[in-house]
């Protein structure tokens, strides 16, 4: 077994970026599908940070790591308020009873 | 008197009828004597044409007079230069005694119709008819072009079918009205063609300028033989109106009108319009085309001289008379006798409308009986229709001291000479034939009409002598059929003043070439030369001179026969009519059916006629229906396809795309479920399957 290259952080996070699909794509809760973003934008931040650190431009990748970690807070914190609302209006956070795009 | 009254005069007598007609016509269905103005107008130009004769006569006797307006001036037209038409009438010595013979038996026709026409219920209409005719007849004769003389002959046509069809409720006379019009029609169609020769070659109508032309050498298509063909053509005209061989038939039939139309029209003045326009145009003639007109002229005369010995009907019989004598005159034309040609017109017009008016007053008498194996023994009943019927009949089987003895006398002695000086002895031969069964024919009539015992004892009995407006113009016709008015000299028309001073024949204008030889003037006679007119060498002179006396006595004696075996044979019966009829069986049966022309031409012209339409009715049955048909057919067929192709294939394009579009629709609906799960799974789904297609490409 070689050392740790490149190859293994993208492996790892291609794999959270899947999980991070399948919850977004299974859970009948809302803020079970939040939680599934979260996933998906850490899986960016990862290649990010791994492309910063063996690709030749090292303090770029990792800021734009921070900026993410700042917008997926602030995202999360709009998308909780969406779904406080959204409870308030259907009585619940399923997101499959919550078909009015079909109109 | 000047020439401008001399116009003024015949102008007045030219348009007087005409608005005697118009008159009379307008008025006549309320003014029950509307009839009376039209007797009046006439008169009045009566008056007009005697003291216009008298004038002209007296003052002008060598002087042609023309009047003329230019009616249409077309300026320079291209190809054929300065053209323009004129209007006028031209009063020589021949128009202005045709003027008067037809204005004097016009108004005595006028008269005697009072009494004959009485109680017919369209009497004003009648005169109005005769009104008409006068005027179109009065424009023949004074008219100085042959476009004018056209349309006034088209409008004697049209008012001797008037005429003819005048009882009109009767089949028979609007038939022999309609035929009268048609046969007209065909020899009008050749003088037509002739005058557009001579309006193609000289660019005018008027005589005077179209002679003067020829006179200097000019002629159709620069040939003497269409110069022929243009005489003939117009001639055509000729043999139409003075039914002459072959559409003499209509003639007959017009006997259906009332008999003082027929004296009128189909006996003195109509009729006699063919004559007259061959004299106008005489000059002009060419030796082929004068031996044709003889031709002509000597089969009219001698074919209805061959039926009217047969037939039973008195004014049948009068009717053969008159195509014989018109013949006659066409004849003389022909073989070069102008002189005698026109005077045999005047005089003929005179004793033949007398024997109309005569016979119109036995037919009145007898209430309507034309057949005269009917009547006899009218002679005591009718003293004066017998007596001047007696002189007419004298008159025109050439017996002296009647006028017409002077004519035909002068008719047989050119044709006598005529033959003596080209070989063509044929026209005096058929010329004294036809003297003899002239004779013969009218004797038999006179005598069965008058003579010997009644037959239909009833009709006899209610005969009576016709009143005075009928009786004096018979006496009026019979007087002028008298020598004294035309020579003092009773057995030679020649030293009278009417051949010697009035009637000049004129100078041919025709090449030399183109004339018969016996026209061409080597040396100018003497008398001649003093009217400097006469066209005849001095050989024809003498030889007229020569044949005048054994053409007298010849003459005489054919006419006395003539009137010999009708006395024998009807009179005294020492021959029997029956008899000698029965042992000439198939000539008999052939001159009593008018020599089969009438079936003939039933065969020829309306059997060829029908057969035409028969296969023209074919024709449009078959090929023009045919076409529409099949065109009709080819559009429904076409719109057939045109209407599947839409149903089918374009509906079904549409619809297919509608189809289509639907379909996906119902598909595609299913995925658009609303639920944002789906949409990202989607989303996701859709990115791979690019990804790995980018991947593939």
């Amino acid at each position: 077994m070689s050392s740790i290259g490149l190859n293994h952080f993208l492996i790892i996070s291609s794999i959270l970026f899947s999980l991070g699909v399948f919850g977004v794509i299974t859970r009948k809760n809302a803020v079970m599908v939040l939680m599934g973003i979260e996933l998906i934008l850490n899986a960016a931040n990862i290649n990010f940070v791994a492309f910063s650190a063996y690709g030749g431009f090292p303090v770029k990748g990792q800021i734009i790591a921070l900026f993410v970690i700042v917008l997926a807070a602030a995202e999360a914190a709009i998308a909780l308020a969406i779904v406080l609302n959204i409870y308030k209006n259907f009585n619940n956070v399923n997101v499959d009873e919550i078909d009015n795009l079909r109109e | 008197m000047n020439e401008s009254t001399l116009i003024s005069l015949s102008l007045f007598a030219l348009f007087a009828p005409l608005a005697g007609f118009i008159i009379t016509l307008l008025t006549g269905k309320r003014l029950k004597t509307a009839y009376l103005i039209e007797n009046f107008i006439i008169s009045l130009v009566l008056l007009a044409s005697i003291i216009a004769l008298f004038v002209k006569l007296a003052y002008y006797v060598d002087k042609d007079i023309v009047s003329e307006i230019t009616w249409i001036d077309l300026g320079i037209v291209p190809i054929m230069g300065k053209l323009s038409i004129e209007l006028g009438i031209l009063l020589d010595n021949v128009s202005l005694i045709m003027m008067f013979v037809v204005s004097l038996i016009s108004a005595l026709v006028h008269y005697y119709s009072i009494e004959y026409m009485r109680g017919d219920k369209r009497y004003n209409r009648y005169f109005a008819y005769l009104g008409i005719f006068t005027f179109s007849m009065m424009g023949i004769v004074l008219t100085h072009n042959i476009l004018m003389m056209y349309i006034f002959w088209e409008l004697v046509g049209l008012s001797s079918y008037l005429l003819i069809g005048f009882w009109y409720e009767k089949k028979s006379a609007s038939d022999a009205g309609k035929k009268a019009f048609i046969v007209n029609r065909i020899g009008d169609l050749g003088m037509f063609a002739g005058i557009l020769m001579i309006f193609v070659t000289y660019h005018t109508f008027t005589f005077d300028k179209i002679f003067a032309a020829i006179g200097e050498g000019i002629l159709p298509f620069n040939s003497e033989f269409w110069l022929t063909a243009t005489g003939i053509l117009l001639f055509c005209g000729a043999i139409g109106k003075s039914a002459q061989f072959p559409l003499h038939v209509w003639l007959p039939d017009a006997m259906e009108g009332p008999t003082p139309v027929s004296a009128l029209i189909h006996a003195a003045t109509m009729v006699a319009a063919g004559v007259y326009m061959v004299t106008r145009i005489f000059v002009m003639l060419t030796g082929d085309a004068m031996l044709f007109i003889a031709t002509i002229g000597a089969l009219s005369a001698f074919i209805p001289a061959t039926i009217a010995l047969t037939q039973t009907d008195i004014k049948k019989v009068l009717a053969y008379s008159t195509v014989s004598q018109l013949g006659y005159m066409v004849m003389a034309l022909g073989v070069g006798a102008y002189a005698f040609g026109f005077f045999h017109l005047v005089t003929h017009a005179f004793f033949k409308a007398g024997l109309f008016l005569g016979s119109g007053s036995v037919i009145h008498s007898m209430h309507h009986e034309q057949d005269i194996m009917k009547m006899g023994g009218l002679k005591k009943k009718m003293p004066i229709t017998y007596w001047t019927f007696l002189f007419y009949s004298l008159a025109i089987s050439g017996i002296p001291l009647t006028s017409g003895f002077l004519s035909k006398d002068g008719i047989l002695a050119s044709a006598m000479s005529f033959g003596s000086l080209t070989g063509y002895h044929i026209f005096a031969v058929v010329g004294f034939l036809v003297a003899l069964l002239t004779a013969f024919y009218m004797f038999r009539l006179l005598i069965l009409t008058f003579h010997g015992e009644p037959k239909d004892h009833h009709k006899f009995d209610h005969a009576h002598e016709s009143p005075a407006l009928m009786t004096v113009p018979l006496i009026v016709l019979a007087i002028l059929s008298i020598f004294a008015f035309y020579t003092l000299n009773p057995l030679d028309a020649q030293q009278g003043w009417v051949l010697n001073k009035w009637i000049t024949t004129p100078t041919s204008v025709v090449p030399e070439s183109a004339r018969y030889p016996f026209m061409v003037n080597h040396e100018t006679h003497g008398s001649a030369e003093a009217h400097g007119q006469i066209i005849h060498s001095v050989e024809y002179t003498e030889s007229l001179h020569h044949s005048h006396y054994p053409a007298m006595f010849l003459s005489l004696f054919v006419a006395l026969l003539g009137i010999f075996i009708a006395y024998m044979m009807y009179e005294k019966k020492k021959m029997d009519a029956d008899k000698i009829a029965g042992s000439m069986k198939p000539l008999y049966n052939f001159s009593l059916n008018k020599w089969y022309f009438d079936e003939l031409y039933g065969v020829i012209a309306i059997g060829a006629s029908l057969r035409l339409t028969e296969i023209l009715k074919w024709f449009d049955n078959t090929i023009i229906d045919g076409i529409v048909n099949g065109s009709g057919w080819i559009t429904k067929v076409t719109s057939a396809i045109s209407g599947w192709f839409d149903n089918w294939v374009i509906d079904g394009a549409v619809n297919a795309v509608a189809y289509i579009s639907g379909f996906f629709g119902i598909a595609l609906k299913k995925t658009q479920t609303g639920k944002v799960q789906t949409y990202v799974a989607l989303a996701v789904f859709g990115v791979m399957v690019f990804y790995f297609a980018m991947r593939l490409l």
